[in-house]
């Protein structure tokens, strides 16, 4: 595996002096789906920021072998813009790109598409559920055909019901793209479920407690969620992610 | 609302209104209460249609004031919101004298500027002076709203690479449209207060507006027409008010919380 994006000693202090993060050393492999798992406020939403450029580290180095991708960026909230409509929203990254107006209008209206969205377009966000606000963010997201995705905690508002659905809109949309994710979260199932790879943080500052790969089936649907496989898979990241708290504490 | 309680929501006023009336001319009559104290309904009707043509020039001088300074504050007012907005030293320098100004009282600043623009250009000095109060609601409104703008949709614009002037025209003006709206309501009523005490403080002969119009028949004792004047002047404050609610209604109605009406 190559990797896109490596950390080196990345470290992150709040101005009282008090570190948030790391030292981290990571590397973001070639089309994974990385998952950053740990309790809140252990960094993990910092570690994301710092790779997609919004904060700088205050020590060590973020270095991108290949240069650096397109980034889409997911937030935890929907982070629409209340007075433009659906279709304007998700155009939003191409229209600060400059790209014509007709050419950014179609691009919106199949990405739209593309998450179950295509009779929505002239909608406003408030008349959407928090569920379809997300799948908005996600084809905003999607429309500047970034190479890696970053997310920050997308579904942690969602209901369950909504949030398993989006989880396997999400794993058809990585396949399909290519993308490499990396993805923050508290979640034990949805992080087992997702993830190529799942780095559990240590609380505050947040350190690389335990690393996993997984062998998934290249088709996870809701019936492998059932799986005795699954289950134990889940029960090996709490387990590890239990011991890397207890440790820290 | 339903449309039979919003009808009841604009008739219990009414109702109320025209009861106070019918009590007024009244009491008037039954205690025959002379005219230069307190004229009847009916008197101050009369002096409405009397000196119509008179007050309606004088409702237009300072209508015309009025608007011509709220406009200036809400252009003016705008463009410093977003110089603050870009350069936190030029808020540090200038906010507190954007206070001064508006926490000092008009009345108190209007010989001083009428004597500097001068008698022969009053409607200039009323202007200054009616702005220097319509000004900071808008000010401070608008920069609060550019302020506001949410956090994660500026990183947003940032990771696409956005301009200053992207994030200022197309996030920080957006978010800060509803405090603009508001801050509108407050400076319209502001400007004709502004006005008013102007015209007020340039006094004798000088000014010829609504308030030169109430000094006038308050010196002759005409005290009907001085609650004529008075009538056209709340009339006034009334309409621009509703106008600027409406304004915000319309501008938000789609999109913000605050015009939003829930049906379950």
């Amino acid at each position: 595996m190559t990797a896109i994006a490596s950390l080196h000693r990345i470290e992150r202090s709040f101005s009282n002096g008090v570190k948030a993060l790391g030292p981290l050393d990571l590397n973001v492999e070639d089309g994974e789906f990385l998952s950053l798992l740990g309790p809140s406020g252990c960094g993990k939403s910092t570690a994301l920021r710092v790779i997609a450029g919004l904060l700088a580290p205050t020590a060590g180095t973020l270095v991108w072998p290949h240069g650096r991708p397109r980034i889409g960026f997911v937030f935890q909230d929907a982070t629409l813009m209340p007075w433009a409509i659906v279709r304007d929203n998700v155009r939003l990254p191409l229209d600060l790109e400059h790209v014509p107006r007709a050419e950014a209008n179609s691009r919106a209206e199949a990405a739209l598409a593309r998450v179950g969205l295509a009779g929505f377009s002239s909608a406003y966000p408030r008349a959407l559920s928090g569920g379809m606000r997300m799948r908005v963010s996600i084809a905003r997201a999607l429309v500047a055909r970034p190479k890696l995705l970053l997310m920050d905690e997308p579904f942690a508002a969602v209901d369950e019901i909504s949030r398993d659905a989006l989880n396997e809109q999400l794993l058809k949309l990585w396949r399909e793209d290519g993308l490499t994710i990396v993805f923050v979260t508290h979640s034990v199932h949805e992080s087992t479920f997702l993830s190529t790879r799942i780095v559990a943080l240590s609380p505050r500052p947040g350190r690389i407690a335990s690393e996993f790969r997984f062998t998934a089936p290249a088709e996870r649907t809701s019936d492998w969620r059932m799986t005795p496989d699954f289950a134990a898979a889940a029960r090996q990241v709490s387990i590890a992610l239990r011991s890397a708290i207890a440790n820290a504490a | 609302m339903t449309a039979a309680s919003r009808t009841l929501r604009a008739l219990i006023p009414l109702a109320l209104g025209i009861a106070v009336l019918l009590a007024w001319e009244a009491m008037v009559a039954a205690y025959r209460i002379p005219r230069f104290v307190l004229p009847a309904p009916s008197a101050i009707w009369q002096a409405l249609l009397a000196d119509f043509p008179s007050l309606m020039g004088s409702l237009w001088t300072t209508l015309r004031v009025t608007l011509f300074a709220f406009g200036l504050a809400l252009v003016s007012g705008v463009a410093l919101a977003v110089v603050f907005s870009q350069s936190r030293i030029i808020e540090m320098a200038l906010y507190p004298y954007a206070v001064i100004l508006q926490v000092t009282p008009v009345v108190a600043i209007a010989p001083l500027i009428i004597i500097w623009v001068g008698f022969e250009r009053i409607n200039l000095a009323l202007l200054i002076l009616a702005w220097i109060v319509a000004f900071f609601p808008i000010l401070s409104s608008t920069t609060l709203g550019l302020r506001s703008a949410d956090h994660n949709l500026i990183d947003l614009f940032r990771l696409h690479g956005a301009s200053t002037w992207q994030i200022l025209w197309r996030l920080r003006l957006p978010s800060a449209l509803p405090y603009l709206l508001n801050g509108m309501k407050t400076s319209g009523g502001l400007a004709l207060i502004g006005t008013v005490v102007a015209e007020y403080g340039a006094g004798s002969g000088t000014a010829t507006g609504l308030a030169w119009r109430i000094i006038e028949a308050g010196n002759r004792l005409q005290i009907a027409r001085m609650f004529a004047a008075l009538f056209l002047l709340a009339l006034l404050g009334v309409t621009i008010f509703f106008a600027l609610a409406l304004l915000e209604y319309w501008a938000l109605r789609k999109w913000h919380e605050s015009a939003v009406t829930k049906d379950i």
